[in-house]
């Protein structure tokens, strides 16, 4: 665990037990990076507990938490530049928040309102942010991963020095997409930073059912790139590893396979519970781990925490989500309409006719199918 | 006006659409230093270059997964998938994602591509060179699904595909990619999407048919009327969105239709524009609306001949909306 510089072996770290950085890795970010990287990861974490009260009140229909994770993906996206671009999964809240996308637009999408971005026509956390360059969101699992390869070849032809990361989960790697979009990558030296995170589960099936491999980053050498491993609770070894591979795939060097080694201290979603089926004992030492108290720590050595900004950290996410929850749940469902736009850029005919039709009937609507939380 | 192939047309159509246009980039299996396994790419790389026409690992998914990233991104991808029959790996990234981009963002992110893709049987192909799976994609609310029949709609039908704010898979008759042939204009030509062609006038029967079976109902055309029985032919030319009101008019003339295509007939898109004459022109309609494609079987190697409508069983098929 000496060295300085991260391999596809052991996961590389900086921050140790006691919050100090190991020798010779601090990336010595600016004060200003460092708080910012712990509010977006407290923030992270404040959301999450309030998306998940909703659910559980029966206010939101589904949520997907990143309890454990926020380390991974906030340090991984804050190795980029604004301009470069997101190909994220579903558990990866901390980076609108990191790109200001504002509260409204992340809370509207749980509610699928009449101001959401996506005018309710996804479940919660399937969010789209073009304005932070945040790729909308699917659930099949994998998928973006060809398109982050395919966007990064298009920025290649166009002489652009884009840079794209795509997120995904070790359940991701047994995707065919997590074949076709390295092994696209690779060929085409694309310039994407593929970001594995590594939580040890994909719903039920560990990650001993999900692959043989010895790990992630090692099959990164079969596409000819290279692949390293990550702690993915420290968010300073996260930055660190992803700002090289950014830097790589900038130069035209191609792309990176960085696997976080992290754990999903939540369950699936707010459908599954995931008591049925792992050890407490597991779920107990990784919570040892927890990201944000470990670069609690690291920031309380440098005299870049206190007890109060931790309050206020909490009050004001607190606060703004409230706010942001009372308006959303003031705007009514999206129009009508709103169901037939956007299947193609202009309606067709059909689409024409379907909506009369449905504008047409009389009577009593329909009930509302089924009530959260499912 | 010069005259070509179905096949040359498609390549003159992708070479006047990337002249046209730099972010038009060509690619799939075979199709740069080869210039495809029909040829239909053939001296794009020359012309524009290996960074705009080349070669992909051998992976359907991953060149169509590839292709919504860079349309994402805002060039314009082509992407060739050799045959139809080797597109399901890709299923997932056409039905999943590049279908539902535009509606699941709310408008933030689009997905204008094509995929070309040769189909239809006629060729001794078997299972796997031969299959007409267009209805899988109709079936995907967001595809447009478009089969020229003709050089010059081919030429034409391409260049608006290309043109089109939104994922278009574009069905070649590999049939008749050198035996149709026709005057093509030359430079620019474009045929809006949505817009069918009456192949013939007549008063009898509509027959609606797409692809390689237009000519073979042409054919079947020419001996029924031999046999009195005036035949108009319809080409939609674009499944989806289906230029209903052309059939339909057709239909209220006539009193009389058949659909004719190669796919097998369950859940075929024959059996959808069937279902709508039903649905719109009951009135007007004399008999049955009579399908006549594949039988729902695999596509077979040795009889292909037998599977593939032919002019007898058109014929049989016009012959139905009489006497049932």
């Amino acid at each position: 665990m000496n060295r300085t510089s991260a391999t596809a072996e052991e996961p590389f770290s900086i921050l140790e037990a006691d919050g100090k950085a190991g020798r010779d890795k601090d990336p010595n970010l600016t004060p200003e990076l460092l708080k910012r990287l712990y509010e977006v990861m407290v923030t992270t974490r404040v959301l999450d507990e309030r998306a998940l009260a909703l659910q559980r009140q029966g206010r939101i229909g589904f949520y997907l938490q990143a309890l454990g994770q926020e380390a991974s993906h906030v340090g991984a996206a804050a190795a980029l530049r604004d301009s470069d671009w997101l190909f994220p999964a579903y558990r990866q809240p901390g980076i609108p928040l990191l790109r200001r996308v504002p509260l409204d637009d992340i809370v509207n999408e749980w509610f699928g309102n009449d101001g959401d971005i996506c005018k309710g026509r996804q479940m919660p956390v399937h969010y789209s942010f073009r304005q932070a360059n945040f790729v909308s969101i699917s659930s099949p699992i994998g998928t973006q991963i060809s398109h982050a390869a395919g966007a990064g070849m298009a920025a290649r032809i166009r002489g652009d020095d884009t840079v794209f990361m795509a997120f995904f989960g070790d359940g991701g790697t047994s995707s065919n997409d997590f074949h076709c979009g390295l092994n696209f990558a690779g060929v085409f030296k694309a310039p994407v930073v593929f970001v594995c995170e590594n939580n040890q589960w994909a719903i039920s099936v560990p990650l001993a059912q999900q692959t043989a491999s010895a790990s992630i980053a090692i099959t990164a050498s079969s596409y000819g790139m290279p692949g390293v491993r990550v702690d993915g609770n420290d968010v300073l070894a996260v930055y660190r590893v992803c700002k090289e591979a950014v830097e790589r795939a900038r130069k035209g060097e191609g792309p990176t396979l960085v696997e976080t080694v992290t754990y999903r201290m939540a369950s699936h979603s707010s459908s599954d519970d995931a008591a049925r089926y792992r050890d407490a004992k597991i779920h107990d030492e990784w919570k040892e781990r927890d990201p944000i108290a470990r670069f609690q720590r690291y920031l309380h050595k440098k005299k870049l925490w206190t007890e109060d900004w931790e309050l206020e950290i909490h009050e004001r996410a607190r606060h703004e989500i409230h706010e942001a929850v009372k308006r959303a749940e003031a705007l009514p469902r999206p129009s009508l309409d709103s169901l037939f736009e956007g299947v193609f850029m202009n309606l067709t005919p059909q689409l024409v006719e379907q909506r009369a039709e449905l504008l047409a009937l009389k009577g009593p609507e329909s009930e509302e199918l089924g009530h959260f939380p499912l | 006006m010069t005259t070509m192939t179905l096949l040359e047309a498609v390549t003159d159509a992708l070479r006047t659409e990337m002249r046209n246009d730099d972010r038009v980039v060509v690619f799939g299996e075979d199709v740069g230093r080869k210039g495809g396994v029909f040829l239909a790419t053939q001296g794009l790389q020359d012309e524009f270059g290996a960074e705009r026409c080349f070669d992909t690992p051998l992976s359907e998914c991953g060149i169509v997964g590839t292709a919504i990233g860079m349309a994402l991104y805002g060039i314009r991808p082509v992407a060739e998938i050799q045959f139809l029959d080797f597109i399901y790996p890709a299923f997932d990234q056409i039905v999943s994602e590049a279908a539902k981009m535009r509606y699941r963002s709310g408008g933030e992110y689009t997905c204008p591509l094509v995929i070309r893709s040769p189909y239809g049987g006629g060729i001794r192909g078997g299972h796997y060179h031969s299959q007409s799976s267009e209805a899988y994609f109709c079936h995907t609310p967001g595809l447009k699904v478009v089969i020229p029949s003709t050089p010059a709609d081919t030429k034409g039908l391409l260049i608006a595909a290309i043109r089109d704010e939104d994922p278009v898979i574009f069905l070649e008759p590999k049939r008749i990619y050198r035996t149709a042939k026709g005057d093509v204009p030359e430079g620019e030509h474009v045929v809006p999407l949505g817009k069918g062609r009456v192949v013939r006038e007549g008063t009898d029967v509509t027959v609606v048919a797409y692809g390689a079976m237009v000519a073979i109902c042409e054919k079947a055309a020419d001996e029924a009327q031999k046999r009195g029985r005036s035949i108009e032919i319809i080409d939609p030319r674009t499944l989806v969105p289906l230029d209903e009101p052309l059939i339909l008019e057709s239909v209220k003339k006539t009193g009389r239709c058949v659909v004719v295509f190669e796919a097998p007939r369950t859940c075929s898109y024959g059996s959808e524009i069937a279902a709508i004459v039903a649905e719109k022109a009951i009135g007007h309609l004399e008999g049955p609306v009579v399908r006549v494609g594949g039988f729902d079987t695999p596509f077979p190697y040795s009889l292909e001949h037998l599977y593939m409508p032919d002019v007898r069983r058109v014929l049989l098929g016009i012959e139905k909306t009489f006497n049932w």
